[in-house]
């Protein structure tokens, strides 16, 4: 499981970047998810964002899911080529899909790397 | 194989886990007197004397096979279905009306229904197309559905035309009901109107345009301009289409509709009591995450041979719940078998000579009846196999003359649009003869 030091994560699987402000679903959410093929931001650039909002929806070949804001704030940038390279999420979650960047993003009930790597050991079973 | 939906073991778990002794004890709450009320039946019949008084009954039905001259359409129409197409549908290894559940397991339904959708798409000029619907109705509501769930419910307003089947129009708004959506357009009173009357009411509000193709009075336009106007405006369209039309006409795939549905009865379909029928759902590859139904792919086994999935399922209430397009996870699967079968063994050279008899005539018809005395075309536009008659007195008397003498006349169009007494919507298809044509002549210019 790859989990950058630099990133916060969310009990709910994203990633929040606070020097760029990017968000996306973390290798272990995309891992679970398995192949996916399709997803859509829900939030247009300019739009304020709290903890918790729906900003995505994803659907691999067995699942769909919501994706929601790791962070409170306004969106800045949206990956709008993501859309058309749904399998990026599989291959590159932190890199190539990045999902949106909240400007000014507050977080909440975050964990670090150490700490989001202990809480996925402790789902698996 | 025996079915035994549970052992006795497990009922008296179940009844032991709710509280109650006995399968009485489950019942106690409906008084006696009702659970078991003394019914007032007449003696029981033998097989024999049953199936006599049934075909009695049945007899009194009067049908357009043998007893009935017909010219009525409005959406429904009366076509030869080849044989071979009941001899297939009854065939117990298709013999469902479901999707299958487990259905990779099932690779002749599902090829099938690959195959229909492969057609529905030709046919259309669109680039998708779902398992099938349940009717044509319920297919336009479905796309009231995409439209609403591609805008993530930021646009809000359909624009309809009043010449859209009264039906769907009617289905449209049950299904829509509490989606907070508004109307424009949907004004029976404005039935003259072609697509440029609506231009004005699309704006950047507005999520669905819904046309129909040829419309509800049997009218061909080119929709082309109206749906670029439609897309400047961020808006999607939909194209109802007649299947026998799209035939002979221009796609309205061609024309740039973004989703074109219809009634596929048409096709291979026989008129039973008005159904159960067929709905055709096709759209746009870009839309297909926001279709709703059910959808067959192809692909490859394990070993590399062909074979077909259910694809592009986790859209599908089943997996994605409440944010789903719709809750519709299944599809008119017996009868999409049929109308692949009608398509197949017609081929596109069959297909066309019906959509050519169809057209010729019903021009035939629409001529002679025109020269009679007090009546006439109400329309200049050009038509399919279907056109408005005026008539010198109102279409109902028009239509119970013609009963009389053993003619279903045609669908009295004051039932949806109130103003148009005098005004009868008469369809000719492959399945009137020339005689027939003259007869319903001989007895318009006869009547007094």
């Amino acid at each position: 499981m790859n989990t950058p030091s630099n990133l916060k994560y969310t009990k709910s699987d994203e990633w929040f970047d606070p020097a760029t402000g990017a968000a996306g679903i973390t290798d272990y959410a995309q891992n679970q998810l398995s192949d996916i093929v399709f997803v859509e931001i829900l939030v247009d650039e300019g739009e304020e964002v709290t903890v918790g909002k729906a900003i995505a929806s994803v659907e691999s070949v067995k699942a769909s899911a919501e994706i929601y804001a790791p962070a409170a704030g306004k969106v800045s940038a949206v990956n709008k080529a993501l859309s058309d390279k749904p399998e990026s999420l599989n291959s590159d979650p932190y890199g190539e899909a990045w999902m949106i960047k909240i400007e000014g993003g507050s977080t909440s009930d975050v964990m670090d790397a150490a700490g989001y790597e202990s809480y996925c050991e402790g789902r698996s079973h | 194989m025996t079915y035994i939906p549970i052992s006795p073991a497990e009922r008296d778990a179940m009844l032991k886990t709710v509280g109650v002794k006995s399968l009485d004890g489950l019942f106690e709450a409906i008084p006696a007197k009702h659970r078991f009320p003394k019914l007032d039946l007449p003696p029981a019949l033998t097989e024999m004397e049953a199936a006599a008084h049934l075909g009695d009954m049945a007899s009194s039905n009067e049908n357009v096979r043998q007893d009935l001259i017909s010219f009525l359409g409005a959406g429904a129409y009366n076509h030869y279905v080849p044989s071979v197409v009941d001899h297939m549908l009854r065939r117990g290894e298709f013999y469902t009306a479901y999707t299958p559940y487990q259905p990779e397991i099932s690779q002749g339904t599902l090829q099938a229904i690959f195959e229909y959708q492969s057609l529905m798409t030709n046919l259309t000029g669109m680039e998708v197309s779902n398992a099938s619907h349940y009717d044509g109705a319920t297919a336009a509501a479905e796309a009231v559905n995409l439209a609403y769930a591609q805008f993530r419910g930021k646009r809000r307003k359909i624009v309809m035309s009043p010449s859209v089947n009264p039906q769907y129009r009617e289905v449209i708004r049950t299904y829509s009901q509490g989606m907070g959506l508004t109307e424009a357009g949907d004004d029976s009173s404005n039935h003259e109107d072609g697509p440029e009357a609506l231009l004005p009411l699309v704006d950047e509000s507005t999520m669905l345009v819904v046309v129909q193709f040829p419309d509800f009075f049997g009218r061909i336009f080119d929709y082309t301009k109206l749906i670029n106007a439609a897309h400047e405006k961020g808006a999607l369209v939909c194209v109802v289409a007649n299947p026998t039309a799209l035939v002979m006409l221009k796609t309205p795939g061609s024309m740039g509709a973004d989703v074109v549905v219809g009634e596929a009865q048409p096709f291979g379909i026989p008129l039973w009591y008005g159904g159960p029928y067929l709905g055709f759902f096709t759209t746009k590859k870009s839309y297909v995450h926001k279709m709703a139904g059910r959808l067959v792919g192809e692909t490859v086994d394990a070993r590399g041979n062909r074979s077909y999935v259910l694809t592009l399922t986790a859209r599908e209430q089943h997996i994605k719940r409440e944010r789903a397009t719709s809750n519709i996870c299944t599809n008119q699967g017996l009868l999409a078998l049929g109308c692949s079968v009608y398509m197949s063994v017609l081929g596109k050279q069959g297909l066309q000579e019906v959509a050519n008899l169809c057209y010729q005539k019903a021009h035939y018809a629409a001529s002679e009846l025109s020269k009679i005395d007090g009546f006439g075309l109400c329309h200049p536009e050009p038509f399919f196999h279907e056109f408005v008659l005026c008539t010198p007195k109102p279409a109902s008397e028009v239509n119970q003359y013609l009963l009389d003498h053993g003619v279903l006349g045609g669908y009295d169009l004051s039932a949806d649009y109130p103003d148009m007494k005098n005004h009868l919507l008469v369809a000719v298809t492959e399945m009137n003869s020339k005689d027939e044509i003259d007869t319903l002549v001989t007895l318009l210019k006869e009547m007094e």
